[in-house]
């Protein structure tokens, strides 16, 4: 029924024709935003942040059509196949838009035969997540992601990955920050010595995971933890001590696998011993998976790749809150003088003059008006974060001079006309 | 099918267009925006006439209906009503989605990416429009592609053409597509496809004859503003006139050589409203070459003052003004250009590789590269605990890496590393 009704909607729009009103809701579809300039200036800082950590480690880029045959992405997904996006079957073949960037990156390895291969690849993936249930999840967003593909002498290229990972979050200033890592061979081996049944390893390890998210609301002490055994002596629960002193709920029955001592009931541990991980405040924590030797699912060859998935839409967000907090003045332009007329009848020498700064590869911009007033355009230069001012009026134009105004101190001097381009390249510069 | 992956060697040199159309938008003081790669279905409806059966639907899976955009003009007018925003000056490069049948016209993807400049708000005539003309003047010579036309044109004086010859209304819309094949085929054949296909009669035919075969500069407009029959025409002696002012403000940007007022000139979407524009190259830079790369028009625009009005809840218009530059096929251009010049395009940017002649020395490698990154060097090594000299070097040769800095242990004992220039073969002791 919802599709007929949609069709006919559909059909009676286009009736409507171009004079008709259109009733239909003003939106982006659900999950998917517009950025407005202040927010791709802030999105152009992470990328610049980014990318050119990328580029100091001499990763390539590749880029991969936004959808791929849906026999590419089928069975690479598990469970979350159901929130892949299909395009409609318009008699041609099947496509879906990509989920993630991996299953592209492993079919162009596989198509084009690569073994080695150090890439970058920054781009949106669309999942038909509902957005009401995960606050602030997106159907359409940006992932980062950074492989290192081949056969290498084991843990450089994962060093060299972490270290990417450390210089970007340096680089953007994010605040203090803590990678953790670990090992799934490690972790399998836990959960083996544990006696955790093979079938629930998966099961197990994404509970496990969840175990940063509960702990961070609290600032966590270092110090001691309280292990008892639950009675089927296989999982050990580990009761934080300050957690319960702050009467939260979730301080009881946490489950953690530990590796249980033969003979002791309880005991008291410090975190180091086992998880290589400390909680400190404010804890920002970036999970990395250790190369785990894993075969890639095409291409046939055993070949390691060390992944790397960069967070960037967190990232957008901690930014956009701290550049509102901080009430920064984000300019959205960069340019650099207006060309501004003090009288009127003087388009003709304003768009003669801003012709020369543009061929000569200044940033500039005029008011699209015959006659603006001085005062209009000063007030444009400090809305929008220009510097400077190049007037045009009658007098300079007799005496062959322009006269450049600093918007910020408001002094003026008059330039010679031969000389105005360097003259803004060097007050620029600065 | 119709997409393709972009290996490194191609988003290099992309890469490198881009950043010249991003300069010269900046230049011209452009903000920018981004959209979702999805719109709903009833947004696209009604936009782009008969080019409507070539947008990509997404199957109906329960929720909102959706499409992939075709281009980012009507996306741009969305996100002015929905925001109400009446000024603003943006850009906006993204891939846009269109089931063209790659088969018919070489060279076609269904991929791309467009690169739009738009103008939206309520001005003095003609001065953005001029603007817009600029822009494109500015991003084909910085592009160094050889000669080019930038042909304009308006519909209102197209209408008014018709109008005097007595073609009816209803007609508008098909005469306009058959004008628009004249730059492909002579006039014989469009006037015999006017009579033959389109009922026009052989009189009326000729009548149109007379007017879409001129083109030239301000002589022409001067000209037909003096028709005795066209000056009666309110609409197009409203277009002549904003023709006339526009070519005065080209004339003072120093670009009027390269424009050509072409009466033939009628451009396929329906949503424009004033002055239309589109620039070809002129002559095949590879001529010489067996497969020369067909292009046809490499950037295009106009007026459409109508589009957000039919977002508007109200109907409230926003004139706007814009072009979109034709990256691909000035990608294509420039990748037969290198093919045959034989340059070679880096793939990456890396500036020394970190290389070590005797075993044993990964840590000092690392050390080494560690404080290279940390000073914003861009610098790779080998992963391999003991690589051999020659194969690094030839690594550096193979990816185009400029330096190599060698620690031997002898130069580790005097403090020094060894830098050598790969193509000279020099080396000096720092």
């Amino acid at each position: 029924i919802a599709k007929e009704v949609a069709k006919l909607l559909e059909m009676k729009a286009q009736l409507g024709g171009d004079e008709g009103k259109h009733k239909f809701v003003l939106k982006t579809p659900k999950g998917t935003r517009d950025y407005n300039p202040k927010q791709m200036a802030i999105r152009e800082r992470v990328f610049n942040a980014i990318i050119t950590c990328f580029k100091r480690h001499g990763a390539e880029v590749i880029d991969t059509p936004v959808f791929e045959l849906k026999e590419t992405l089928t069975g690479k997904y598990g469970e979350d196949s159901k929130l892949i996006y299909d395009l409609k079957d318009q008699g041609g073949e099947l496509l879906s838009l990509r989920y993630d960037l991996t299953v592209p990156f492993a079919r162009y390895l596989a198509m084009n035969k690569i073994t080695n291969i150090k890439r970058y690849h920054i781009a949106k993936v669309y999942r038909r997540d509902n957005p009401a249930m995960t606050r602030g999840r997106y159907r359409e967003f940006y992932q980062c992601d950074f492989d290192i593909a081949g056969q290498f002498d084991p843990m450089i290229p994962d060093a060299e990955c972490l270290k990417v990972v450390h210089e970007i979050l340096s680089d953007l200033q994010l605040g203090d920050f803590l990678i953790k890592v670990n090992d799934r061979r490690i972790l399998d081996g836990m959960f083996a010595v544990c006696g955790v049944p093979d079938s629930r390893f998966r099961t197990i390890c994404s509970s496990v995971d969840k175990l940063d998210k509960v702990l961070e609301p609290w600032a966590a002490a270092a110090a001691g933890v309280t292990l008892s055994l639950c009675p089927s002596g296989q999982l050990l629960t580990v009761v934080c001590e300050n957690c319960l002193e702050h009467g939260n709920e979730h301080g009881v029955g946490l489950v953690f696998p530990f590796l249980w001592r033969e003979g002791t009931q309880s005991t008291v541990v410090t975190w180091e011993d086992w998880i290589l991980c400390r909680l400190r405040r404010p804890a920002r924590s970036w999970q990395m998976e250790g190369g785990d030797g894993g075969c890639s699912s095409t291409g046939g060859s055993a070949s390691q790749t060390s992944p790397l998935s960069i967070g960037i839409e967190r990232i957008f967000s901690i930014l956009e809150q701290r550049v509102e907090a901080s009430e920064e003045k984000i300019r959205t332009t960069e340019t650099q003088v207006l060309v501004a007329s003090a009288q009127k009848k003087l388009l003709e020498e304003r768009l003669k003059l801003i012709s020369e700064l543009w061929d000569a590869g200044i940033k500039a911009e005029v008011l699209y008006k015959k006659n603006p007033k001085l005062l209009n355009q000063l007030q444009y230069c400090e809305d929008t974060g220009i510097p400077l001012v190049a007037i045009v009026g009658e007098q300079e134009l007799k005496d062959g001079v322009v006269k450049l105004r600093v918007v910020a101190t408001r002094e003026e001097v008059n330039v010679r006309r031969e000389s105005l381009v360097e003259e803004i390249r060097m007050r620029t510069s600065q | 099918q119709g997409t393709r992956d972009h290996p490194p060697a191609h988003v290099a040199l992309r890469d490198r267009l881009l950043a010249a159309v991003v300069a010269c938008f900046k230049r011209h003081g452009a903000a920018t925006i981004d959209t979702p790669v999805l719109e709903l279905r009833e947004t696209l409806t009604g936009k782009y006439g008969e080019a409507a059966k070539l947008i990509y639907e997404l199957q109906d899976q329960g929720g909102e209906l959706l499409a992939l955009r075709y281009d980012l003009t009507v996306p741009f007018a969305r996100y002015l009503a929905m925001n109400k925003i009446t000024n603003i000056k943006r850009y906006h490069i993204a891939k846009v989605y269109r089931r063209d049948n790659p088969a018919m016209t070489r060279g076609r993807y269904r991929e791309f990416y467009q690169c739009d400049f738009d103008i939206a708000g309520q001005f003095d005539p003609m001065i953005p429009d001029a603007e817009c003309l600029k822009v494109v003047h500015e991003i084909l010579s910085d592009l160094q592609l050889g000669d080019f036309l930038i042909k304009v044109n308006d519909r209102r004086i197209l209408n008014g053409v018709f109008a005097v010859c007595n073609i009816p209304d209803s007609k508008f819309i098909t005469m306009c597509s058959t004008v628009d094949k004249l730059d492909k085929m002579p006039w014989e054949k469009v006037r015999s496809e006017m009579v033959g296909e389109k009922g026009l009669s052989p009189e009326a035919a000729d009548r149109i004859g007379e007017y879409v075969q001129l083109h030239g500069g301000l002589d022409l407009i001067e000209r037909l503003l003096q028709d005795p029959k066209l000056s009666q025409n309110k609409l197009a002696k409203e277009g002549l006139e904003d023709m006339k002012l526009l070519f005065e403000y080209l004339t003072l940007f120093g670009i009027a050589g390269k424009m050509s007022f072409d009466l033939s000139l009628a451009r396929g979407l329906d949503y424009y409203t004033g002055v239309i524009f589109e620039a070809v190259l002129l002559q095949q830079e590879n001529d010489h070459v067996e497969e020369s790369v067909s292009v046809g028009s490499v950037a295009g625009g106009g007026r459409y003052d109508g589009l957000v009005g039919m977002f508007d809840p109200k109907g409230r218009k926003v004139p706007c003004v814009g072009v979109s530059i034709g990256i691909e096929r000035i990608f294509s251009i420039l990748e037969q250009r290198v093919k045959v010049s034989g340059e070679r395009v880096r793939t990456t940017e890396t500036q020394v590789l970190v290389a070590t002649p005797q075993k044993h020395l990964l840590a000092a490698r690392l050390k080494l590269i560690s404080e290279l990154w940390d000073a914003g060097i861009k610098a790779e090594m080998l992963y391999k605990k003991d690589p051999k000299l020659l194969k690094q070097l030839q690594y550096c040769e193979d990816t185009g890496i400029p330096l190599a800095a060698i620690v031997g242990e002898q130069e580790l004992t005097d403090g020094v590393v060894k830098l050598r220039d790969v193509a000279t073969r020099k080396e000096v002791r720092i």
